[in-house]
């Protein structure tokens, strides 16, 4: 952390004079490129329903974590979003219902459990809230590190799993045709997506964090013309919309969060004035 | 799946042998003692009523349905080997907004090298390569979404003659394809036919193509009723009855 702090003292910024906000940028850097490439298959895959109940279901999970005692709800949270990830599939895959129908039992489901649990025996609701909003800038340096494992992570399954990624959600018949373990790759990618949302709860919220999975891909499909484009538009709109929104939120004094998603709807609104300028 | 020498006891040689296969799903048999052969290099349509069970066989063809009897693949001059099928799907829709170029959906396909980081050099020639197969060079940059319905299905051919197969699979090809377009789709699985000795399965509820271009054609409604020259099947009264069609053919 030191290298980084002596990096951020170079810039002469009055917002980096503070530790908290050296961790925040760090943290925003690493995050920003996860959900701007997560962003790109959950779009393309029509998942964006499905990653608001899974950020639902991480809130379940750190309630019942809270309840149990256990010293690090968010590995409850990290493993019940898996459980809750995998459930919905083996569901989906075994209903004819819609799956918006089979997310919002699930979503609501998730989400009364939580709040059953979270004031079960009269306990207040309070100490939950910062997980609906989220707070970037109590981000810990052990937070931090646990993001860069993350990040190198999900790039490793990346480079492996792209381009199987990419043809189930343009076509799951045709990948299954070349194939493809269609059933595994996407478990491992809502595994994937369960783990990022439930780790990244806390300093983003709730609330806001489905707008960071859908945004920054919704915002790149107004003028990308291939994957490359697609992919690289994404991950620069969640990059720009990470660091302006920190700095926004910190000389207003607003929430990071929530100025990163504004930031990142207007992106959305310019995109989509150029769309058939490269569309 | 059994692998056999190709001489089939037909006389020919056989590059698909169908024999006896019968399909249940749960209670409901969808296909009843199937039998057929498919020659090397020849084309053979399958016809049949919605819900004859035409998409069923194929998924059994393809491995992907369960069935007994025996299906059995061979090439010429070659013993028992792995079959490469190539298979075009049901006319798929692809969202128009999909930012996925005709490039980016060979790369998905066939490459290791992640799309997002562009295509390489090498992999650029062979896309190019496959899409002159099919005479449509100019398609390699344009988004999938935007193709239309010839254009597409002529995409989905090269991806299927990539790495050249055994035998080539098309699921209702003219479905979704403007006369014109049609007449050139014909006109190229032909050409590829010959030019690759491929044989060629396709399913099809468009019988004025059969005449020219199918050396067999193969009625089923949960069974084979009849099958023969595309003349002989298509004045038969198994397919005026099959289709509800009075004094004559489609």
């Amino acid at each position: 952390m030191s290298i980084w702090y002596t990096l951020c003292d170079l810039i002469p910024l009055e917002m980096l004079r503070w530790d908290f906000m050296k961790n925040a940028l760090l943290a925003l850097l690493l995050m920003a490129p996860l959900f701007g490439l997560l962003s790109t298959m959950i779009v393309t895959g029509r998942m964006s329903f499905f990653s608001d109940a899974l950020g639902h279901s991480a809130f379940t999970g750190i309630a019942i974590g809270s309840i149990f005692g256990l010293a690090a709800p968010i590995w409850a949270a990290v493993g019940f979003s898996i459980g809750f990830a995998l459930l919905f599939s083996w569901v989906r895959n075994r209903s004819n219902q819609a799956a918006d129908t089979l997310i919002g039992v699930f979503s609501s489901s998730a989400v009364a459990l939580g709040i059953f649990i979270a004031t079960l025996g009269g306990g207040s609701f309070t100490k939950y809230n910062k997980f609906l909003i989220g707070d970037i800038l109590s981000v810990t340096p052990g937070e931090i590190g646990m993001l860069v494992l993350v990040l190198a992570g999900v790039l490793v399954f990346w480079m492996l799993f792209a381009n199987r990624l990419s043809l189930i959600a343009i076509h799951p018949q045709l990948a299954s045709s070349r194939g493809i373990r269609v059933g595994l790759a996407q478990t491992l990618f809502t595994a994937a997506i369960a783990v990022v949302v439930t780790l990244s709860i806390s300093s983003v919220g709730l609330l806001i964090l489905n707008s960071l999975l859908v945004l920054p891909a919704a915002s790149a499909r107004n003028i990308s013309r291939n994957i490359k484009e697609y992919t690289l538009f994404s991950v620069l709109f969640a990059l720009a919309a990470g660091l302006g929104g920190l700095t926004l939120s910190y000389y207003l004094g607003s929430s990071a969060g929530a100025a990163i998603s504004l930031i990142l709807a207007l992106i959305f609104a310019v995109t989509f004035s150029f769309r058939k300028v490269r569309g | 799946m059994r692998f056999s020498p190709h001489k089939g006891p037909c006389g020919h040689s056989c590059c698909l042998r169908v024999e006896n296969v019968s399909v249940k799903i749960g209670a409901d048999r969808i296909l009843q003692d199937m039998n057929l052969h498919v020659h090397c290099g020849e084309m053979v349509a399958l016809i049949g009523p919605n819900g004859a069970g035409k998409s069923t066989f194929l998924k059994a063809i393809l491995g992907q349905q369960e069935y007994e009897g025996i299906i059995a693949f061979s090439e010429p001059g070659k013993r028992s080997k792995k079959p490469r099928i190539g298979y075009v799907p049901q006319s798929p829709a692809f969202d128009p907004s999909d930012p996925v170029s005709v490039s980016d959906l060979f790369a998905c396909c066939m490459s290791k090298r992640p799309a997002f980081l562009g295509l390489g050099k090498s992999m650029e020639d062979l896309v190019q390569e496959c899409l002159e197969r099919v005479h449509g060079e100019e398609l390699i940059h344009k988004r999938v979404g935007t193709l239309s319905g010839g254009e597409l299905q002529r995409v989905l051919l090269a991806l299927a003659l990539e790495p050249m197969p055994n035998i080539l699979i098309l699921d209702e090809p003219l479905s979704g394809v403007d006369i014109e377009g049609m007449t050139n789709l014909m006109d190229m699985l032909d050409e590829i036919r010959q030019t690759y000795d491929l044989s060629i399965l396709m399913t099809t509820h468009d019988f004025s193509m059969l005449d020219r271009y199918a050396d067999q054609v193969v009625l089923i409604d949960h069974g084979i009723l009849i099958k023969g020259k595309p003349e002989t099947v298509l004045n038969s009264e198994a397919f005026r009855t099959a289709f509800h069609l009075k004094g004559g053919r489609a």
